[in-house]
């Protein structure tokens, strides 16, 4: 099954996940609609990683559950940890100056979400779609 | 990457024709403001047709650079978001903060800057 681990450390990174999640997107036969929920939730991570702990890594990797095929990715961090994610994850909170919606809109846009976080130690998001 | 901003009677056109790295939006959206002050540019047209993607980074940037252009006197109409970039940006939670004036393509923005001046 195919799998892809791409460093991210600036937003030059930002558009080549973009890319890499396109294509496995498309390959696993995403629609329109879907590519682009998919895309813009990751993209959002993403700059979560850059913006919050300068550099993490996101896995990109197809998965499949009870006959359907889906896409996993994890984007993880060695950051400062959130130190409470149930206000993390509500709409308009911010601590970098953007419009709150990265994460929280990440979780709408996606069918699974799950953050684990260790204040000092990091973040991991792994963020899952599957083909309906 | 260096985006053309052209100007055809007192209005701007910015036509978005890839993905732009947070640095390029920035360096737009200076650009942009910097040309609208140089020509008196009343309104301002930014193509988005070819975005497959428009996150809350480019959102928040549009709305910035619509917000200043006001302040410079002028008006900013956004263009060609496609249907799936709508749907997820609606889904996304933007409507809590986007007000930027939008049309279906360019002519229907031409239009709107039109009216606004008659």
């Amino acid at each position: 099954m195919d799998e892809q681990m791409i460093e991210v450390k600036n937003d030059t990174d930002i558009i080549r996940v973009r890319r890499i999640v396109r294509e496995m997107a498309v390959e696993i036969g995403f629609g329109e609609l879907d590519q682009t929920r998919i895309i813009t939730a990751i993209s959002e991570l993403t700059r979560n990683i850059i913006v919050h702990a300068s550099s993490g890594k996101v896995l990109i990797k197809e998965v499949q559950k009870t006959g359907k095929r889906g896409i996993e990715i994890t984007c993880a961090d060695e950051g400062p940890g959130i130190v409470d994610i149930e206000l993390a994850l509500k709409d308009g909170y911010t601590t970098s100056g953007g419009l709150g919606i990265g994460m929280t809109g990440a979780r709408r846009l996606m069918d699974e979400f799950k953050v684990e976080s260790v204040v000092g130690s990091g973040t991991t998001v792994i963020v899952k779609k599957w083909m309906k | 990457m260096i985006i053309p901003i052209l100007k055809i009677g007192d209005v701007l056109i910015v036509t978005l024709q890839s993905e732009l790295t947070d640095r390029e939006v920035e360096e737009l959206s200076h650009d942009i403001l910097d040309k609208i002050n140089k020509v008196g540019a009343e309104g301002v047209i930014i193509d988005i047709t070819a975005l497959k993607v428009v996150d809350s980074f480019m959102a928040r940037s549009l709305n910035s650079i619509a917000s200043a252009a006001t302040l410079l006197g002028s008006e900013v109409v956004v263009v060609g978001i496609q249907p799936a970039v709508a749907l997820t940006l609606v889904e996304l939670g933007l409507r809590v903060s986007w007000g930027v004036k939008t049309a279906l393509n360019l002519e229907k923005g031409l239009e709107i800057l039109k009216k606004e001046r008659a």
